[in-house]
């Protein structure tokens, strides 16, 4: 599972990053949703996997006596997710209004702000 | 119970941003209440620093959960000034938007974004978690993204695509690198980071997760040869946004820098050369960069990112003179940079133009105000006794101690050629006889708006002129206190106890 999970995140980080680099906005959005992916099960698979144990104390013991799945990693990417989906989404308006205003989605044809003025 | 005190500029700011909300079309009710809460928040910064400065370092953990399982909020001298700073520069800024931002403008709810962007601010100079320097990074970047599109104009939204992207990415990698420590240590908490970090076997791997985090932080604070997006976007908004960028957002980054690699990953020959190489091209490049530019803000961005070099430099060498020499620098910094894109916008308004080759006859024209402008423009340069002058000694002094004759070049070349680009703004601009610029018929000019808008324009350029002249002429006591703050980074077990060794305040 770690193996997979471990190829799985590095073609997402891959990609991401790929798609980054292309020339087109939208391409650009489905970069930053991949590599926001990426982040988000990286954390999940250093958490470390632990399987069917869930982090609950039994009701007649003050400690954990055995291995538990650590809570804290799914706290992190939820905070994580609700952040990228609030960027994603802001990114997504921001590409429609400059598609709109410059009426063009090539990233190389949008150097107004490099002239000089 | 007193110790509540370090979360009281947070509490006030947030605040804040939440009374703004309520007053969303009414912006003459927004601009008072931005105001005199700055000003409030400005006296809650000075009582906490004061705070600080007597009684040493303040943590609360939050909900009393003890140290490296709760969130820990964390006050040393370091983040106390910082936040005294952010207080200073935001209430500057604050009295500046309110006269100079335009109405269809501000009727988007610019002051509870602006509110919401020092919100973040102060939070990640007190935060003592690593995961929640991300999440306060998180809400200044979401501020920002919102205050640089604001009013949607064709510039600000191609300086916006890059702007966001980049910043994006920086956010992803810092992330990556929290997975990484995460993976390796099982915590977050900076101090406790700081021991386990230390036992890591794995010294590889260690140094691959500082690398991350310093590409990260080093997007941020634009150092080279991560600096690309600052140029292409800063001189895009109106000049109130790019002065509180200009200010505080690229520092943020650097406070990061120094935080991290003072607490969490010292006693590293490795990155230290590598902070000093990229100090020394992000000097160089920056500097080259401001001396061909025509837009006066283009010039002033490139100005920042040539004296981000001067902090990382002073990092880079990693002795307690150079550091000193580094927080002067930032003290100085923030406070000259907001104050120069706010004269930037000044100029603006006067004119209607940025272009150095379409000004002139300045000084002819606005005798008192150049006077007023050259104050922060030669602190930059750093004439004596001016504020510039005085971290660059230290500087030098520690790049000579430690043999670093590079380091040392870079930082006299440098200040060189800021000198020759402030002297090139000030012919071109004050001295050169007055241009024939076309009347842009809707624009409003500077005489032409009423004069509660022209005091609050020029009143914030006053008083951090002033403030820098502070800086300049009390430079001892800044000294002192820089030298206070280099100590205690050095000395990083001092921070590690005051967080893991407190008892909850019942």
């Amino acid at each position: 599972m770690e193996i997979l999970l471990a190829i799985i995140i590095g073609v997402l980080y891959a990609a991401g990053i790929y798609m980054i680099l292309r020339r087109s906005l939208v391409k650009l959005i489905i970069g930053i949703i991949l590599l926001g992916n990426g982040a988000n099960l990286l954390i999940f698979l250093l958490g470390r996997i632990t399987e069917g144990a869930p982090p609950i104390i039994p009701e007649d013991s003050k400690v954990f006596l055995e291995a538990y799945a650590d809570p804290v990693p799914q706290a992190l990417i939820l905070t994580a997710i609700v952040i990228s989906f609030g960027l994603q989404s802001f990114a997504i308006i921001l590409v429609k209004r400059a598609h709109k205003v410059v009426k063009t989605d090539d990233l190389d044809e949008m150097n107004a702000t490099d002239e000089d003025s | 119970m007193t110790q509540q005190i370090i979360l009281y500029p947070l509490l006030l700011q947030m605040l804040l941003a939440i009374i703004l909300m309520f007053f969303w079309r009414k912006i003459n009710a927004q601009r008072i209440i931005s105001m005199f809460g700055s000003l409030v928040h400005l006296a809650v910064s000075i009582t906490v620093f004061a705070y600080i400065w007597n009684n040493g370092t303040q943590t609360v953990q939050a909900g009393s959960w003890e140290a490296p399982f709760g969130i820990t909020f964390i006050a040393d001298t370091f983040s106390a000034t910082m936040v005294l700073l952010t207080s200073i520069a935001g209430l500057a800024v604050s009295i500046f938007s309110s006269g100079s931002v335009i109405g269809d403008r501000l009727r988007f709810g610019y002051f509870p974004i602006f509110h919401f962007l020092l919100l973040g601010l102060t939070g990640a100079f007190l935060t003592g978690d690593i995961f929640n320097l991300y999440v306060w990074f998180e809400i200044i970047i979401i501020s920002s993204f919102v205050l640089i599109t604001i009013g949607g104009e064709k510039a600000q939204l191609e300086g916006a695509v890059k702007y966001f992207t980049l910043n994006f990415l920086a956010s992803m990698i810092f992330l990556t690198a929290i997975a990484v420590l995460y993976g390796l240590t099982g915590s977050l908490n900076m101090a406790d980071l700081a021991n386990k970090v230390a036992a890591v076997e794995n010294r590889a791997l260690v140094e691959i997760t500082a690398i991350l985090f310093l590409i990260g932080f080093g997007i941020k604070s634009a150092i080279f040869p991560l600096y690309f997006w600052l140029p292409a976007s800063y001189h895009t908004p109106p000049s109130a946004v790019s002065a509180i960028f200009g200010g505080l957002l690229t520092k943020v980054g650097v406070y990061a820098l120094i935080r991290v690699f003072t607490l969490i990953f010292v006693d590293d020959v490795f990155l230290d050369q590598i902070l000093l190489v990229l100090a020394i091209f992000t000097l160089f490049s920056g500097a080259l960069g401001a001396l061909v530019q025509n837009n006066i803000r283009k010039v002033f961005s490139y100005l920042i990112i040539c004296h981000i070099g001067y902090m990382i430099i002073g990092l880079g060498m990693f002795t307690e003179v150079a550091i000193a020499g580094a927080i002067f620098y930032l003290v100085h910094d923030i406070v000259v940079k907001t104050n120069l894109f706010m004269i930037s916008g000044l100029i603006y308004r006067i004119k209607g133009s940025n272009s150095m080759r379409a000004l002139g006859g300045f000084y002819a024209n606005y005798p008192k105000l150049s006077l007023l402008m050259f104050i922060p423009l030669f602190s930059l340069v750093g004439i004596p006794p001016l504020s510039g002058f005085w971290p660059k000694i230290s500087l030098i002094t520690a790049s000579f101690e430690s043999g670093s004759y590079w380091s040392l070049a870079a930082i006299i070349f440098a200040s060189f050629i800021t000198l020759v680009v402030i002297a090139k703004l000030w012919a071109e601009v004050f001295w050169k006889e007055a241009q024939e610029i076309p009347v842009r018929p809707k624009f409003r000019y500077f005489h032409a708006i009423k004069n509660i808008k022209r005091v609050q324009i020029i009143v914030p350029i006053v008083f951090l002129s002033l403030v820098s002249l502070y800086v300049g002429f009390g430079a001892e006591h800044i000294q002192t206190l820089s030298a206070r703050i280099a100590s205690e980074l050095m000395d990083n077990q001092q921070y590690i106890d005051a967080v893991l060794n407190t008892q909850t305040p019942e």
